[in-house]
Formats: structure tokens, C-alpha cells, sequence
């Protein structure tokens, strides 16, 4: 597998992606900055986490006007696997590769702590190596995660199986205790909990390692060895 | 806008340098060493570089007693931060700074630049952020404005500290009425780098160039560092304008830039400072001094956020996220393209000078044309005739505690602000970016791996001002001896200290006492630990209306782990493990939260504490750690034995079930120099032969129930009770 980690300026989660692709699953991956203009040749884009030009506007608003942008859309289009973490979900909710919107948090602060999570579909690219109402733990750590729709673009992402993590105890007023999940299409998923940061049992939890296990598989690329 | 400044002789007539903090003794000789009178650019340079924050006036002859090196120390004091060596090619880099009065008059902004600061520090010397820790007080009473002001402090840490990228790991947060209307907000950043990229903030070699980089200049926090420098009135508000503005999108692409200068341009950079307190001259004029070389700097190159500035404020404005290099000629170009492609503003604004003279330009004029010594070295220090404050010549008779319900008591203990949970609070600070952290915020240290080794570091910033206030010299030592404490439960071997110095006016003599001795103190605990102190700042002044706060030493310690294996936690793992208790316990309840809930204060001498039975006791535990006999590690502190059991069972809801010669009341003694640890069935054997007596044994880990056989009384209840009172407590009383 062969994938891209675009780092937009505030981007911080970007060298912890590169760290669990790169040394954990052991697949090849680069850091993409937010200029380059194509992203042929890569199997997966992955959009990280952090504060892209500094969030100041509101999340991702300004990110979206990105050069890469332009090429992330086209490689969505014809098919290649996208995956937004926390900021990069909401940057990919911005720029309309993905459906509906991340308020503010209920609780009006950021809020940092290790969420239990319940595998909503377990046969997306990004979700093959669970099995459906399996409970993990991923960390969460944002201010803006409170995921919103209206009620026809709801119960469209229902009906479509696109939900891929639920909250087990909704810590962010998510609708339909939303934590991550794809485009009708299924090829481009956004998820506000971190599953790069539990990839190592040193640092607390392997649970994130399915994610990037499962587009291992949806892939191709070899499985991947273990630290 | 137009501005008249006084002529040299209205400020001798006038005085208005005593509205920027300096005395008519100091402009005096100020004026003889120049040998003319100083013009208002070069009195508002003096007042900057002559405060307090910056020069140490009071506090450099106590400084001076501090042990700042051993074999390990490879930059100490005096640098932007200090650095040891940690093996394998590597050294941390740490410095704790205040930012108490910016945080009280307006409290996001405050704490935020607070932190933004305190980075600066560790990058200016090469080392890249890997950490963070806060260390803050606030009042007791909860009242609306004391609530706004926790809200926003820690809105601002991690406002600043999660969009920058840099996992907060640690720290406390403590209440007492003594910073009710001085809050005390202490910011720790440590770093990590190779050793052979050190970096000094020095200006050397006539002609190099001094390059501005980050933020422009704007007229925010003009003369902070005199504004820090002095007590508060209750007309504070009027002093909104010493206070900055943090941006930490730009802090962000300043740290990645600077460090790219660092690793890849290394021949271009002769040197590089943070400009913090008192801007622009305190970076400039320092980094002159210490290379021993003169300096121009053409204030019209300055980029400038608005129009008219004069000299007196670009050069004492404190707008954050700015950085000052020395660039030897020739490399300049390389420099300013690099910062360019982070879309950072960078410009050669002046060159180093033959001799020793500090020159600025303005419009084509001389408006600044002084000696560097005059602003760096010739600052006169001051010592206060100490006197012991009357409180502790005759302190309280010793309290002994009456104890009639030990059920009701705990619980009541565990609902006391500074024992409850502050998960709700710090739980709004990212603790995992970064993807380093091992052990985050909630247990006795932040523990985090090193990338590239196969190391870890602890980290902890503890203060214990009432402990302090009861005696200066036995709570400054304690509060080492805690710090240490803090990093063996979780494996570590202290390095050394930074600090914080919060204290009262220092030419009151009781304040100046309370200094001194508690200098004592801290000095003769960094030796038996070893742990020098290489970094740290002071913030004195902390009074409102001439009330000070207790003397507050923060103390932020590092200590390193050498096998990841052997890092633990606080949480009781496994019901059938084993319960034991280093340490003697006293009936030690003078200033202890036992004493606060049932009197309302804290009063008498400090008992129960000794150095050397206190180390023998950290190297036993550590022994034990680094053998892999233990699986569970927990100091005891504020609540004693009572509080330490609830905070270990309470992650996997275990609870203990035990006998014990102890009384009820020795269930909440504050001895120092305990720990609690546990230990697996299979390891029992090992463990009891290599500890020998200095652990007792307390019980065993239940699946929740907590029965406990006192000398004096049983205690049945669950650790499911207890703990959510210790979690629930002070979310509700602050809401």
C-alpha cells in the first residue's frame, strides 16, 4: 500500500499518521504538502488531524481551498481511498467529499480522553478487520466534533449503511452517536477519533491497528508485520 | 499618530521612569555610568532590562546558592533553557516560566502566551517540543469571577497548547485562599534534540546579521516584563494593555522553521533568542552581551503591525511569536527563504559591531546609543534585611485530629477541591499528539518514549505552598523530595529541576526571609537527589493590595526511565495482587487536608519529614520498579494513605482488603516519604527478600469491596462509592 498523508500549515497529527503507517503497518507512505497539485500513483490519502491554517474561521473552512484540494476530489472521484481524521473529517465535510457537518462539542470545550466505540459496519475498506458491534477504544481530542445533518441526509447515510463507529456514551451531542463514517460510495471515510494513536501497546491501546489493517486488505498490499 | 516624548531634561525634572518601575537611585546611576542623561528610548530600555523579571535585582543573590551542575548538565542556567544528557546521542531540554499577572488581569490570553513563551524557549536552543505541564493555584472560593478565571486559564492552555501540537502531560492544579487574587499559572515545555545541535542565543562576529523572524510588531504587552515586576491594584484592569495576544498557528510554523535553520543550516546560524519579556531589546541586548560584540539594529526594517511606533515601543513591545538570529554574512538570503516558504515574515534588521556599544536607528537618527553592559550587566542587586514573619516564630500547637465516623471523614476528604478529581479540567488539554505519551495527566508523572532510543522521560511540576507558609525551609525541601517521589512511582530517575520562584514583595523581610529559606531548603533536597537546577524563572510581586501569596516554589523535575518495561502506573491491576506501604507513618497532621476539613486552615510546625530516610526510601522503591517485582506504584500526599487508595483503584475499580496497626486518623496522616505499591502473587517471594522491612504489608486487591481492619475501627464500603465522589466532587462545585 502506498499511501499519502497531506499536511496542510497546522496540521499536527500528520507525523503520528506517517509514524503508524510507516513503522507500525510498514507500509510505504510521504508527507504531501498542502501545494501539490496531483496525487496519482497513491493508494490511500489520508488527511490528519490538528489546526489547518490555524482553524481560525471555523474547522477546515479555509484547508478546503487548497491546491491539493482539487487533486484529493479527483482521486476521490475515480475511486481511491480517502480517510479524514479529526480535522481531516472535517475538512473533508468542508469541501463536500463527505455529508453533513462537526459543531462545536454540547459541553462547549475540547475535550481529550480514551471513547469507547462500537463498530457500526464491518465490511467497509476501512473497517474489514472488525467484526460488526465489536467495542474498541480510540481517543478522541477535539473541540469540534459534535457531528450534524439534516434529518433527509440522515436517514439517506442510514439506509446506506454509511455509519462505521458509534459512540458507546456520546461524549460530543453526535447525531445518532456518529464517530466516523463513509460517502455513499464507500471509498472516503471521516472519523474524529484518532485510531493512529493506539497502534502500540506501549502507548496504551492496539485498537486503532483494524483501520489501517483493513485498507491494507482493501489494497492488496501485504498484511502487516508487527512490531 | 503623533507622540511627544519628554527631552533628557523632563525626565530628570519630571520622573516619569518612576511610572516604569525604576527608582530615582537607579535612573541616577543609570545617568553617571552613561555620563549624560538618557533620552526616553533608553529610560524605557532601562526600565525593561532593570526590572525585576528581567535582572534579578532581588532575586540573583538567592539564585546564586542554587546547585545547578553535575557530570550531566551540559548547558545550565542563563540559556533560554537547560539541557542534560540522557544517552544514546540524545539531551532533554526544560524551563518552567510564570505568567501570573498576565493571567490575572485576562486569563485566556494569559496562560495562552504563558505556554507560547515557554516553547520559544526550548526551540530557541534546538531541541524540538515534546511535552508540556502546567503547575496553577487559584483561590478557594468559588466565586463567579474566580470560576471565570479557571475556565479561561485552561481554555488557554489548551487553546494554545492542542493547535500547536505539543501533549500537555501533566501538571496540578491546586486551590487556597491565598491566590484568590493572585493566581498563580506556571508553564513547564521540555524538549528533546541531539546533543550536538545546541544552540546559544549569542550574537558574535562583526558583521554577521541579526535577523527578525514571526509576528510583527504591534503595541501589545509595551513594557510587560515592568508590568510583572509590580503589585496589583484593585484598579487592574487599567493594565489590560501589558497583557499579549497569542497566535499558535504562527508559534507552529515558527518552531518548524527555526528547527529546520537548526538541523539544515547549521553554518548559516551563529545564534538564536526568543524575544519574551521586555521584546526586542532584552533578546538583542542579551545576545550581545553574551558574545561580547556591540549591535546596530535600523528599527525601520522592523515589521511593524501598525503605523507611528516609536522606538520606546518596538523596542519594548511583547507581541508573541518572534524570534531574533544571528546569521553570519553571507547566509542571510538561505535564512530568509526558508522562513518565506513558511510564509513567515523575516528580515535583516541589523549587524554585529566591533566594541561594545548598543546602537538604534530610527528615521535616520541615533535614538539609542548606550554601552551593553549598561542594560545586561551593571544592574544593581538588592538584599532585604531578612525577618522570620511573627506566624512562625510561635506556630499553632500541634493538631491532633478526632476522628468519631472514619467512614464519613473519607468521603468528606475525597470532595475537598485539592483532593478531588481535576480530570474535567485537564481532560480539555491534549495529552497524546504526537503519539509519544505513556502515562498521560492523572498519575504521579507524565511519562513520554523517546523516538530513536529505547528511553523514556518523566515529568512532574509540583508546588506546595502551605507547606511552604508553615515553614519555608522544610516545604521547599519537601516539595523536591515530591517531585522525586512523583517520578520513582512511575520508574524514573530524577535528572534535575526547573523552577518557578512565586513569592511575595522581596523588599518586605518577611517575604525576603520566606525566599531565603526556602532556597535553604530546596538547595540541600537537589543535592541528595541529584538533581541540579538548570533552568527556572522568579516571579515575585504576587500581592494585591499588599496581601502576598504563600511562598510558592514551583519545582518542575525530569527524570529518566532506561527500560520501557518497567514503567508503571498508578492503577491497581489485578485483584490478588498484593498491598504494601513504604515508609513510616507519624502522626503528622499539621498542615495536612485533615487538618483543613476539620478546622478551616492550615496551622503548625512541619513534622514527619527527613531527607536521607526519604531517599533511602525512593532508591528502595525504584530497586523494586527497575527489578519488574511491582505493578503498581503510587505516592502518598495531600489525603495521605486514604487518598492514595482511592486514586489507585479507582481506573479498573479495584478495591483492598487489609489489616493494619494504623488508627483511623493515621489513615489521613501527611508523612512524607511513603509510597504504595503492589505486587503480583508470583513476585512476592523476590520482592519481600529484596525490600526487606522498609515495606509493610497492607492487604491484597479486591474486585471493589474496600474492607479495611484500623487499629481503632473497620471500614466497609466499595471503591465504586469513593471513587465517584473523588471524580464528581469538583466538577460540581464549579458549576
Amino acid at each position: 500500500m502506498k499511501a499519502a498523508v497531506l499536511t496542510f500549515p497546522g496540521s499536527n497529527c500528520d507525523e503520528d499518521l506517517l509514524w503508524a503507517v510507516k513503522e507500525i503497518a510498514r507500509q510505504e507512505a510521504t508527507l504531501v504538502p498542502a501545494t501539490t497539485t496531483t496525487l496519482a500513483g497513491y493508494d490511500l490519502v489520508l488527511v490528519p488531524g490538528g489546526f489547518s491554517y490555524g482553524d481560525y474561521l471555523r474547522s477546515g473552512a479555509i484547508a478546503k481551498f487548497a491546491p491539493v484540494m482539487t487533486a484529493l476530489k479527483t482521486f476521490a472521484a475515480n475511486g481511491g481511498y480517502v480517510l479524514g481524521i479529526c480535522n481531516g473529517f472535517q475538512i473533508l465535510t468542508e469541501a463536500g467529499l463527505l455529508p453533513g457537518a462537526l459543531q462545536w462539542n454540547t459541553s462547549l470545550t475540547f475535550v481529550c480522553e480514551p471513547e469507547p466505540l462500537i463498530v457500526a459496519n464491518a465490511t467497509t475498506a476501512f473497517s474489514n478487520q472488525y467484526t460488526a458491534g465489536q467495542k474498541l477504544s480510540l481517543p478522541i481530542a477535539h473541540g469540534e466534533g459534535n457531528y450534524y445533518a439534516d434529518d433527509e441526509t440522515l436517514a439517506a447515510i442510514e439506509a446506506n449503511d454509511q455509519v462505521v463507529f458509534r459512540y458507546a456514551a456520546n461524549p460530543n451531542g453526535s447525531l445518532n452517536d456518529i464517530a466516523g463514517l463513509t460517502n455513499a460510495a464507500g471509498n472516503v471515510m471521516g472519523m474524529m477519533p484518532h485510531p493512529e494513536r493506539a497502534v502500540e501497546a506501549l502507548l496504551g491501546s492496539t485498537d486503532g491497528l483494524g483501520v489501517f489493517d483493513s485498507l491494507i486488505t482493501a489494497t492488496k498490499g501485504a498484511a502487516h508485520v508487527a512490531d | 499618530m503623533l507622540q511627544t516624548e519628554p527631552t533628557p531634561e523632563q525626565i530628570r525634572e519630571h520622573k516619569p521612569y518612576l511610572q516604569l518601575g525604576l527608582t530615582e537611585a537607579e535612573y541616577d546611576l543609570f545617568t553617571a555610568r552613561l555620563g549624560r542623561l538618557p533620552n526616553y528610548t533608553e529610560v524605557g530600555l532601562q526600565s525593561g532590562m532593570w526590572s525585576e523579571h528581567c535582572a534579578y535585582k532581588y532575586s540573583k543573590p538567592i539564585l546564586k546558592t542554587f546547585w545547578t551542575k553535575n557530570e550531566r548538565v551540559l548547558m545550565g542556567p542563563g540559556e533560554g533553557a537547560g539541557v542534560i544528557r540522557i544517552g544514546e546521542g540524545k539531551a532533554v531540554v526544560f524551563k518552567a516560566e510564570s505568567h501570573n499577572h498576565p493571567s490575572a488581569v485576562e486569563p485566556y490570553e494569559g496562560a495562552a502566551t504563558g505556554i507560547g513563551g515557554i516553547i520559544r524557549d526550548i526551540f530557541s536552543i534546538g531541541a524540538k517540543p515534546v511535552a508540556s505541564l502546567d503547575s496553577l493555584a487559584f483561590g478557594n472560593q468559588f466565586t463567579a469571577h474566580n470560576q471565570n478565571l479557571i475556565e479561561q486559564v485552561v481554555a488557554g492552555i489548551g487553546g494554545y497548547g492542542n493547535a500547536i501540537g505539543i501533549p500537555t502531560v501533566g501538571g496540578e492544579i491546586q486551590f487556597d485562599a491565598s491566590y484568590q487574587d493572585n493566581p498563580l499559572v506556571n508553564a513547564m515545555c521540555v524538549g528533546v534534540m541531539d546533543e550536538k545541535d545546541i544552540q546559544r542565543g549569542q550574537a558574535a562576529g562583526v558583521g554577521n546579521a541579526i535577523v527578525y523572524v514571526g509576528a510583527k510588531t504591534g503595541r501589545d504587552g509595551i513594557n510587560g516584563a515592568s508590568f510583572a515586576s509590580a503589585q496589583f491594584s484593585k484598579e487592574e484592569d487599567a493594565d489590560r494593555s501589558a497583557v499579549q495576544v497569542g497566535d499558535p498557528f504562527m508559534e507552529k510554523l515558527l518552531t518548524d522553521a527555526c528547527l529546520q535553520v537548526t538541523h539544515e543550516h547549521q553554518d548559516a546560524l551563529v545564534g538564536m533568542q526568543d524575544m519574551g519579556a521586555a521584546g526586542l531589546v532584552s533578546s538583542s541586548a542579551e545576545m550581545a552581551s553574551k558574545a561580547g560584540f556591540g549591535m546596530t539594529l535600523d528599527l525601520d526594517l522592523i515589521p511593524q503591525r501598525e503605523p507611528g511606533m516609536t522606538p520606546f515601543e518596538i523596542m519594548l513591545s511583547e507581541s508573541q511569536e518572534r524570534m531574533l538570529l544571528c546569521v553570519r554574512a553571507g547566509y542571510e538570503q538561505e535564512v530568509l527563504d526558508l522562513f518565506a516558504a513558511y510564509d513567515l515574515d523575516a528580515v535583516v534588521c541589523g549587524r554585529v559591531e566591533p566594541g561594545h556599544q548598543y546602537r538604534l536607528l530610527h528615521h535616520g537618527e541615533v535614538v539609542c546609543d548606550i554601552p551593553v553592559s549598561l542594560l545586561t550587566d551593571d544592574v544593581p542587586t538588592y538584599t532585604t534585611v531578612p525577618q522570620q514573619p511573627a506566624r512562625l516564630a510561635h506556630p499553632a500547637p500541634d493538631f491532633t485530629p478526632t476522628i468519631t465516623d472514619v467512614g464519613a471523614t473519607w468521603r468528606a476528604l475525597l470532595a475537598l477541591p485539592n483532593i478531588a478529581s481535576k480530570r474535567h479540567l485537564f481532560q480539555q488539554y491534549d495529552a497524546q499528539v504526537q503519539t509519544n505519551t505513556v502515562i498521560a495527566p492523572g498519575g504521579d508523572a507524565g511519562v513520554i518514549r523517546v523516538r530513536g532510543t529505547h528511553r523514556a522521560l518523566a515529568m512532574t511540576a509540583d508546588s506546595n505552598g502551605r507547606l511552604l507558609a508553615l515553614d519555608p525551609e522544610i516545604g521547599g525541601a519537601i516539595t523536591v523530595a515530591e517531585a522525586a517521589r512523583n517520578l520513582v512511582a512511575t520508574g524514573a530517575e530524577p535528572l534535575g529541576i526547573t523552577d518557578c520562584l512565586n513569592y511575595g514583595d522581596p523588599s518586605k523581610p518577611e517575604v525576603y526571609y520566606e525566599l531565603q529559606e526556602s532556597a535553604k531548603g530546596i538547595v540541600a533536597a537537589t543535592k541528595v537527589f541529584n538533581t541540579p537546577v538548570i533552568s527556572g524563572n522568579v516571579s515575585l510581586y504576587n500581592e494585591t493590595s499588599g496581601v502576598g501569596i504563600h511562598p510558592t516554589p514551583m519545582i518542575g523535575m525530569v527524570g529518566l526511565i532506561e527500560d520501557l518495561e518497567a514503567i508503571t502506573t498508578i492503577a491497581f491491576k489485578e485483584a490478588g495482587d498484593q498491598v504494601y506501604l513504604f515508609g513510616k507513618t507519624g502522626d503528622d497532621y499539621n498542615g495536612s487536608s485533615l487538618q483543613y476539613l476539620q478546622t478551616g486552615a492550615y496551622a503548625g510546625r512541619l513534622t514527619g519529614f527527613d531527607l536521607q530516610t526519604e531517599k533511602q526510601t525512593q532508591d528502595t522503591v525504584l530497586a523494586a520498579i527497575r527489578a519488574h517485582l511491582v505493578t503498581a506504584a503510587h505516592d502518598l500526599a495531600d489525603g495521605g494513605l486514604a487518598a492514595a487508595l482511592v486514586e489507585m483503584g479507582a481506573a479498573n475499580r479495584l478495591g483492598i482488603q487489609g489489616t493494619t496497626a494504623l488508627t483511623s486518623a493515621q489513615l489521613f496522616a501527611e508523612t512524607q516519604g511513603r509510597f504504595i505499591v503492589t505486587v503480583a502473587p508470583a513476585a512476592v517471594a523476590a520482592f519481600e527478600a529484596q525490600v526487606g522491612a522498609a515495606a509493610a504489608h497492607l492487604g491484597v486487591v479486591t474486585t471493589g469491596a474496600i474492607t479495611l481492619q484500623l487499629a481503632d475501627a473497620t471500614i466497609d464500603t466499595t471503591i465504586a462509592e469513593l471513587a465517584t465522589i473523588q471524580e464528581e466532587a469538583l466538577a460540581c462545585q464549579l458549576k
